[in-house]
């Protein structure tokens, strides 16, 4: 277990934007080697290297492939989620920025085992600069012959967190408001234009070239049987050394923590992990001995999601904490599901009063059972990202915040590190906005 | 809009060609609106895109107002965006916004009065680990600290 460059091989010594320089490290062979295999045998060998989707919900990339629904008349399209909106993560952001050439490989090797002549990456419209380089990428490419009868386009969103949804990013780039859609139909049956749609994140695509390379079963032997391959893992917040760490899956979330990323910031005290992006349930400290896949962490009670680990060191507030987290997914809730869109506003308005001190205990009470009235109720899983949060905060803290009510207001007195934290300054201004009760 | 609109349409078509519904073309075409309206849409802009793509305005702008990047209103000639999600947060974040505050003289979501700087607060950015992170007309300015602030002013003002 440890560090292992796979989505970033070559990139440290070569600039790897360059056609060229990814040709010089063996980049796009292994396009016409999988185009020599056929649709079925490549899916084949995607699915036996169980590689997990790394945009948050894990689901096997090999396994979505096979359920394309190939007979149909209609064209396939494959769509890459580049999207990257999870508070904390910004690992396909750097693949974009330094491997564009070997996200475009995998995905004309993805694109060939779905036959498909269409790949759609839809990027969040912030990535300005990524945009740019990898429309560059692909207009190289293009120019050199590589992509032959594929079809690559890069489509800009326009900000709005939903549309890392697979459906809602569907309906953006058909040219609508962004919103979730009801399921099934499942997009490899019915996506996008209705036809089917092969969806994956960025950083699952960037991998398949090194499936074919070393083949599916060299490739298990990387990570853990359960979880294999490698993941650049986003880490921020309180520590020495925040940024990007590609390693293998099953590395120990402490080794991470403490070696790679320096530990945390003036040696101060670790109070809590976020460690799959902020819509995740929080760790304590003595929960960070556990190996970095898939499977450990969900049966700790949380989720793997983006490989996005935002530490919290003692200064912070955990309930302003909760108050930041729940105001963005206020602000993201497409508003197509009533559990969401109003209920992130309850949440918002009880956590407001806990914080200015106004709160009573039975307002803990109230915040749990708002919460589960959200969860599973929603087309999507935005509703429920609120709640996972501020659910665990609760469970794991219920003294802080507890202790907000007894003291009758915040008991860091202006001193937590997220004192003052702002929602963003265009807050949709919903009128009438519904009052929870007194 | 004006003279300049029939040059924009041929755009807006051609690029309406290259997807295989036309409507997909609704989000390029607004930011191309929204580029040639001084950085944001009126309604003159909402019927072009229509007519432009075989849409009604109103559908132009029930997509507009659901996106962070369509501006319904007047903006500034540049704009300074800054992060406070829950990492710039933690690192310190509002400390920004503050200096940004006295540097400009308006508070988040306002224009300063000479029209030149719209200033806002945001979402994620996606730099998380290099916080805090500020996208200054859409470049991302990363590890910026409060005594950043009056230089990245100057040279947005100077721009």
């Amino acid at each position: 277990m440890g560090v292992r460059s796979m989505l970033l091989a070559g990139a440290d010594e070569r600039d790897l934007t360059k056609l060229s320089e990814y040709r010089a490290i063996g980049g796009y062979e292994q396009v016409p080697k999988a185009r020599a295999m056929s649709p079925d045998d490549l899916i084949a060998e995607l699915q036996a290297a169980t590689l997990r989707g790394r945009g948050g919900a894990g689901f096997p990339m090999g396994r979505k492939a096979s359920l394309i629904d190939r007979k149909s008349p209609k064209p396939k399209y494959l769509v890459v989620n580049a999207d990257e909106s999870e508070p904390g993560a910004f690992k396909d952001r750097e693949v974009m920025a330094r491997a564009p050439h070997r996200l475009l490989e995998g995905c004309l090797i993805a694109a060939h085992a779905i036959e498909s002549n269409d790949v759609f990456i839809y990027i969040r419209g912030e990535y300005l600069t990524e945009y740019e380089i990898l429309a560059k990428a692909v207009e190289d490419a293009r120019k050199a012959g590589i992509f032959g009868e594929t079809n690559v386009t890069v489509y800009r969103g326009a900000g709005a967190y939903i549309c890392g949804e697979e459906t809602a990013l569907l309906d953006s780039l058909e040219g609508r408001r962004g919103q979730p859609r009801p399921r099934p139909p499942f997009p490899p049956i019915q996506g996008l234009y209705a036809a089917p749609t092969q969806i994956n994140n960025v950083c699952t695509i960037a991998t398949v070239p090194a499936i074919i390379e070393l083949g599916a079963e060299r490739f298990r032997e990387i990570g853990t049987p359960g979880s294999p391959g490698t993941v650049i893992f986003s880490v921020s917040g309180n520590v020495e050394k925040p940024g990007n760490y590609e390693l293998e899956l099953g590395t120990s979330m402490r080794e991470l923590i403490y070696t790679h990323a320096g530990g945390i910031t003036g040696g101060r005290q670790l109070k809590a992990v976020i460690p799959g992006g902020s819509s995740v349930p929080v760790l304590t400290p003595r929960q960070i001995d556990v190996p970095l896949d898939y499977d450990s962490l969900g049966a700790i009670g949380t989720f793997f999601g983006a490989a996005s680990l935002i530490v919290i060191d003692d200064r912070c507030c955990l309930v302003q904490l909760a108050l930041r987290s729940t105001k963005f997914y206020m602000h993201e809730s497409c508003g197509k599901c009533t559990p969401c869109r109003e209920g992130t506003r309850w949440m918002v308005q009880i956590l407001e009063k806990l914080e200015r001190g106004d709160g009573e205990l039975s307002d803990l009470d109230l915040l749990g059972s708002v919460g589960s009235r959200i969860l599973g109720k929603s087309l999507c899983a935005l509703g429920d990202f609120a709640v996972y949060p501020v659910a665990s905060y609760l469970e794991k803290f219920r003294a802080e915040f507890a202790a907000h009510v007894e003291q009758g207001g915040c008991p860091f007195g202006g001193e937590s590190s997220v004192e003052g934290i702002f929602a963003p300054s265009d807050q949709h201004t919903h009128s009438p906005v519904a009052q929870v009760p007194a | 809009m004006n003279a300049a609109t029939d040059e924009l349409t041929k755009q807006v078509r051609k690029l309406a060609g290259q997807f295989p519904d036309s409507r997909s073309a609704t989000i390029p075409a607004l930011r191309l609106a929204q580029e040639h309206n001084d950085g944001w849409l009126d309604s003159e802009s909402f019927e072009w895109v229509g007519d432009a793509l075989g849409l009604t305005p109103a559908y132009c702008q029930a997509v507009a107002s659901f996106y962070d990047m369509f501006h319904l209103a007047p903006v500034g000639r540049h704009s300074i965006e800054v992060c406070t999600n829950l990492s710039c947060a933690l690192s310190g974040a509002q400390q920004v916004v503050d200096a940004f505050e006295s540097e400009l003289g308006v508070p988040p979501g306002e224009t300063t009065e000479d029209g030149e700087v719209t200033f806002r607060t945001v979402e994620c950015l996606g730099g998380c680990g290099y916080a805090t992170v500020v996208s200054v007309d859409n470049r991302y300015r990363q590890f910026v600290k409060a005594e950043d602030v009056p230089s990245i002013v100057e040279g947005v003002r100077g721009g």
